[in-house]
C-alpha cells in the first residue's frame, strides 16, 4: 500500500546539513520530513575527523562559521547532549618557514573576522606548547576553535528533529523528485509519496542527482578521509591540531584515544562504501610518532573512511535552486563540513521562511557552476586540503 | 599453473596444515601464514619450547592426529614459504598486508585459502572481567603452550564440548577441578545419542571425560547461571544458581565460554559475502561445499568458514586446496574431492546434533543484570547500550555501535559482538539476521602505530 505523507518542508538528506535543518524548521513551525537513504548522521557527518575549527576557512566562509561557532555551545539545549564539544584550541603547525610566512599571511587576511589567532615561532611554539616535538617552523593558535565527537553529535541532531515532530525516514532512498503544482513531489523507499512546498536537497556526496534532475548540476566528486585511532592513552594533547598544507591532523578525545588523519582513502566496488588507505594510514602513523615520541610504543586499533562531497572551488554549494523556486542546496562540503554544518541549517531555515537570511552566502551559489559543462569528469579530488 | 604470484594459505591449524600440504603434493610452492609461533593452530598447539610432555599428555585422545599433522608440516617446510608469527592485518584487493617482527610488508596473492580458525564465544556475566576469570581456549592455550595452569582451583563454566575436555585435561595436569558447571540442562546431553550416528569415537571420548570427572569427585552441574564471581583484585569464587538455590564455591580462577566464534574479518575484508547461519548463531562468508567464495581465488577452510571442529578441518583444507588446483586449470581428483565432500556433509551433520548437547544460552539477555560490562575494551554496560538503542530506536548493529561505543576497543568487538547481538535483537525483537553484522575494519588486530615498511 502506497504511503502518503506531506509537509511544508521536504529534506533529503539526514547528515548534519539536513537534520540540523530539520530541526531549525521545526521550531520555526513548519512541518517537516526528512529522509535518508540510510541512517541519519551515518555518512561523512558522523565519521569524520571531529575538528570544530574557523581556523583555515577561506574568508568567503567565515561569516557562516562565526555563526556556527554561536550555536555549537548551545548543543545541549538544541539536541540534549553537548556532543563532547570543546573549546580546546585549534593548533595549526607549519613545517617550513614557507609554511609558516602562509599561516602569518592567513592570520592577516582573517584579522577583520575575529578569530584572534595567536602565532608562535617555532622556538616560541615549542615553549608554549611544550609537548611537541620534530621540526616546527611555526605554529598558529586559534584558541577558541575545537573539536567533537560526530559519530554523535551528527545522529543527535536527527534524533532531535524527530523529537520536535519532523517525520524521519531513515532507510528510504529518494527515487524521484519534481515540481508538482506549487511544490514537489518525491517518490521515497518501496511507497512512500511525498509532496512539500520546499524542498532541500542535502545529500552530502549523493547531491548531485538530485541537482541535476533539476538542470543544475554541480561539478560535485567524491573523496573519502582515511582516518586512524589509537587505543585510549594518558591524557596529553590539549588541542585539535592541524598542519598547513593538509596531510595531518590530530586530536586527543576524553577518553584517551588519539583520533589523526591525512590522506585519502579509496572506493569500494561499490563506490558508495570506501576504505582507508594502507598507504594514508601509515603516512599518519609516521608523523604522529615524528610529532608526539611518546606514542611510539601505543597500538592503532581501527582504521576508517566515509564519503564525501567535493567541489572544484573547495567551497560547498548553499543556497537557492537558479532554476527551481522553493528548492534549496546545502552539500559538496569538501571534507569541512563539520563545524558550518548547524550554521547552514540554520541559513536554511532563514532561506524557507523569510527567503533570505542575514549570513553571507553568495559566493556558494550554485549558479557559478551554470557555465561548466554538466558532463563534468567525476575524478577523485586530488588536491590536498585537511578534511577535517 | 602460470600464475606468478604463489598461493597463499593464512593459519597453520589442521585446515591450513592440509591445505599446504595438498598444494605441495600438486607441485606448487605456497606461502603459509603463521599467527602462532609453531604451526598446530589453537587445538594442535605445541609448546612455547619442548618441555618434555608426549603428546598424550598434551593432546590426549588426539595425540595420534597432532603428531601425524605435525609430522606432516614440518616435512613440508622445505617445499614452503612459511611465516610464523605473522598476522595478516588487512587485505586490500589482492594484497595482503602482513606484520611480522613489527615491521609490515606486503604481498600479493591471486590464489588465497583463509583458515584463520575461531576463538571462545563470549557472553558476559557479572564479575567476567576481574582477573583470574579467562576464557576455555585461554586457559586450554596456557596449558598448551607454556604447561601452566590459570589457577590452582578453576570452576569450568559454560556450554560446549570445551568445558568438560579442558577440565579434564586440567585434572590430569594436576590442578584442582573445583566444578563443572553446565549452562544446558542434562537433559540436552541427550542429544549425544543422535551424534553417536555420525562419530560414536568423538561422542564417546566426549562422554568418558565427563565419567572420569566425576570418578575423581568433581562435581558436574547442569542448568547453571552464574550470578557473580566472588572477590575484589581477583577471583576467590564463583557464585551461581541451579535451580531455585543459590551456591558459591571458593576458587582462584573461572574458565568458561559458550563453544567457539569464527574468526572472519579477513573474508570480509577480501570481498566474500556473508549469510546468516542459524546453528552457529552468527554471520559466515557464503562458500560452496568446497570453500570457494564470491571472490575469485579466495577460498575458506576450517572453523573460520563456520564451526565444524579440527576433523571438519583437515577435509575442508584438503578441499578447497583441490578446488584452487581445479580453478587454477590443473587437474585435481574429482572422485577425491567429492568423497571429501560427502565427509564434509556427516560432519555437518555431527555439529547439527552437538550443538543441540551444547545449547547457546538464548535466555542469556533476560538473565545477565544490566550493569554488567558488555564491552569491557569501551568499559560500557549492558544497560547503558539498551539505553543507547532505546533512546535511538536503533535496529541496526553498526549504528548500534556507533552511538552506544560498545565494540569500538582494542578487540574490535571479537569479545563482544554475539553479546552486542543478541541485546540488540532481544530488546527490540528482531531477529539477528534482521540487525546485521558488524562490518570489519582494518587492522583486524591493533598494530603498534610505530609499524613501518620493511622488507616483503
Amino acid at each position: 500500500m502506497t504511503r502518503r505523507l506531506s509537509a511544508d518542508v521536504a529534506v533529503i538528506g539526514g547528515g548534519l546539513v539536513g537534520s540540523s535543518a530539520a530541526l531549525a524548521l521545526r521550531r520555526a513551525g513548519l512541518s517537516v520530513i526528512l529522509i535518508d537513504k540510510g541512517f541519519c548522521g551515518a555518512q561523512a557527518s558522523g565519521v569524520n575527523y571531529g575538528g570544530v575549527r574557523r581556523q583555515g576557512r577561506s574568508a568567503a566562509q567565515l561569516p557562516l562559521s562565526q555563526r556556527a561557532h554561536q550555536i555549537w555551545p548551545r548543543l545541549k539545549e538544541l539536541i540534549g547532549i553537548d556532543g563532547e564539544y570543546q573549546r580546546s584550541g585549534h593548533l595549526k603547525l607549519a613545517r617550513t618557514p614557507e609554511d609558516f610566512a602562509k599561516l602569518e599571511h592567513y592570520a592577516e587576511t582573517v584579522k577583520s573576522f575575529g578569530l584572534d589567532l595567536e602565532l608562535y615561532t617555532g622556538a616560541m611554539a615549542k615553549a608554549r606548547f611544550p609537548w611537541l616535538s620534530g621540526n616546527i617552523a611555526g605554529a598558529s593558535l586559534c584558541p577558541d576553535d575545537g573539536q567533537a565527537n560526530p559519530r554523535l553529535v551528527s545522529p543527535a541532531f536527527a534524533k532531535a528533529a524527530r523529537d520536535a515532530g519532523a517525520i524521519v525516514l531513515e532507510q528510504n532512498a529518494v527515487h524521484a523528485a519534481v515540481r508538482a503544482n506549487d511544490g514537489f513531489a518525491l517518490q521515497a523507499g518501496a511507497d512512500c509519496e511525498i509532496t512539500c512546498r520546499f524542498l532541500i536537497n542535502s545529500a552530502g556526496a549523493w547531491a548531485n542527482k538530485i541537482a541535476a534532475d533539476f538542470a543544475e548540476p554541480a561539478p560535485l566528486s567524491r573523496i573519502y578521509p582515511s582516518m586512524v585511532v589509537t587505543e585510549p592513552l594518558a591524557p596529553r594533547l590539549p588541542v585539535s591540531l592541524g598542519e598547513e598544507g593538509g596531510g595531518f591532523y590530530c586530536r586527543q578525545v576524553t577518553r584517551g584515544n588519539y583520533i589523526m588523519g591525512g590522506g585519502r582513502g579509496y572506493a569500494l566496488a561499490d563506490p558508495d562504501f570506501s576504505r582507508p588507505s594502507t598507504t594514508a594510514a601509515q603516512s599518519v602513523m609516521k608523523r604522529a610518532t615524528a610529532l608526539f615520541p611518546h606514542l611510539a610504543g601505543a597500538h592503532v586499533i581501527r582504521f576508517w573512511s566515509g564519503t564525501e562531497g567535493q567541489l572544484p572551488d573547495n567551497n560547498p554549494v548553499i543556497g537557492p535552486s537558479g532554476t527551481t523556486p522553493g528548492l534549496f542546496h546545502a552539500f559538496g562540503f569538501c571534507g569541512a563540513g563539520f563545524q558550518v554544518a548547524p550554521a547552514v541549517g540554520a541559513v536554511l531555515c532563514d532561506l524557507v521562511t523569510s527567503g533570505e537570511t542575514v549570513t553571507p552566502i553568495d559566493a556558494f551559489s550554485i549558479e557559478r557552476f551554470r557555465n561548466m559543462s554538466s558532463q563534468h569528469n567525476e575524478k577523485k579530488g586530488t588536491h590536498n586540503e585537511t578534511v577535517e | 599453473m602460470n600464475d606468478t604470484s604463489p598461493a597463499v594459505v593464512v593459519g597453520a591449524g589442521p585446515a591450513g596444515i592440509c591445505a599446504a600440504k595438498t598444494l605441495v603434493a600438486a607441485g606448487l610452492r605456497p606461502i603459509v601464514i603463521d599467527e602462532g609461533l609453531r604451526a598446530g593452530g589453537q587445538i594442535y598447539r605445541r609448546p612455547f619450547l619442548d618441555d618434555g610432555r608426549s603428546a598424550t599428555d598434551l593432546y590426549g585422545s588426539e595425540a595420534a592426529k597432532a603428531t601425524r599433522l605435525h609430522r606432516e608440516f614440518d616435512a613440508l617446510l622445505p617445499s614452503i614459504d612459511y611465516r610464523p608469527q605473522t598476522l595478516v592485518w588487512n587485505i586490500a584487493d589482492n594484497q595482503l598486508h602482513l606484520m611480522a617482527n613489527g615491521d609490515h610488508q606486503q604481498i600479493s596473492f591471486q590464489n588465497l585459502i583463509l583458515s584463520t580458525g575461531a576463538t571462545d564465544r563470549v557472553l558476559p556475566f557479572p564479575g567476567w572481567t576481574l582477573p583470574g576469570v579467562y576464557t576455555l581456549g585461554a586457559a586450554q592455550t596456557a596449558l598448551k603452550a607454556q604447561g601452566c595452569t590459570i589457577g590452582r582451583k578453576v570452576v569450568f563454566l559454560g556450554s560446549g564440548p570445551l568445558l568438560y575436555l579442558v577440565a579434564w585435561q586440567y585434572l590430569k595436569a594436576g590442578a584442582s577441578v573445583a566444578a563443572v558447571l553446565d549452562t544446558a540442562p542434562f537433559t540436552a546431553k541427550l542429544n549425544l545419542l543422535s551424534a553417536f550416528r555420525f562419530d560414536p569415537r568423538l561422542v564417546l571420548i566426549g562422554m568418558s571425560y565427563a565419567a572420569r570427572l566425576v570418578r575423581r569427585g568433581v562435581k558436574l552441574r547442569y542448568n547453571v547461571r552464574p550470578t557473580g564471581v566472588d572477590g575484589s583484585q581477583h577471583v576467590e569464587g564463583l557464585s551461581f544458581k541451579s535451580g531455585a538455590k543459590t551456591h558459591s564455591i571458593a576458587c582462584d580462577a573461572v574458565a568458561y565460554g559458550f563453544a567457539l566464534r569464527p574468526e572472519t574479518q579477513l573474508a570480509d575484508l577480501a570481498g566474500c559475502s556473508f549469510r546468516f547461519d542459524d546453528r552457529d548463531r552468527t554471520w559466515l562468508p557464503v562458500t560452496d561445499e568446497t570453500g570457494r567464495t564470491n571472490r575469485k581465488g579466495v577460498y575458506l577452510a576450517g572453523d573460520g568458514s563456520g564451526i565444524a571442529g579440527a576433523d571438519a578441518a583437515e577435509i575442508s583444507g584438503e578441499l578447497a586446496a583441490l578446488a584452487l588446483i581445479q580453478d587454477s586449470g590443473a587437474v585435481a581428483d574429482p572422485g577425491r574431492m567429492s568423497v571429501l565432500a560427502g565427509a564434509r556433509r556427516r560432519k555437518a551433520k555431527l555439529r547439527d546434533a552437538l550443538e543441540k548437547a551444547f545449547p547457546f544460552p538464548e535466555n542469556w539477555f533476560e538473565q545477565v543484570p544490566g550493569e554488567t560490562k558488555l564491552c569491557r575494551c569501551e568499559e560500557i554496560t549492558v544497560s547503558s547500550v539498551v539505553d543507547t538503542l532505546h533512546g535511538n530506536d536503533l535496529r541496526e548493529l553498526n549504528r548500534l555501535k556507533a552511538l552506544s561505543r560498545a565494540g569500538m576497543g582494542r578487540c574490535q568487538g571479537r569479545m563482544c559482538s554475539a553479546a552486542l547481538a543478541e541485546v540488540l535483537s532481544s530488546t527490540q525483537k528482531l531477529t539477528l539476521t534482521e540487525i546485521g553484522r558488524l562490518r570489519a575494519q582494518a587492522p583486524v588486530k591493533p598494530l603498534p602505530l610505530s609499524l613501518h615498511e620493511g622488507g616483503a
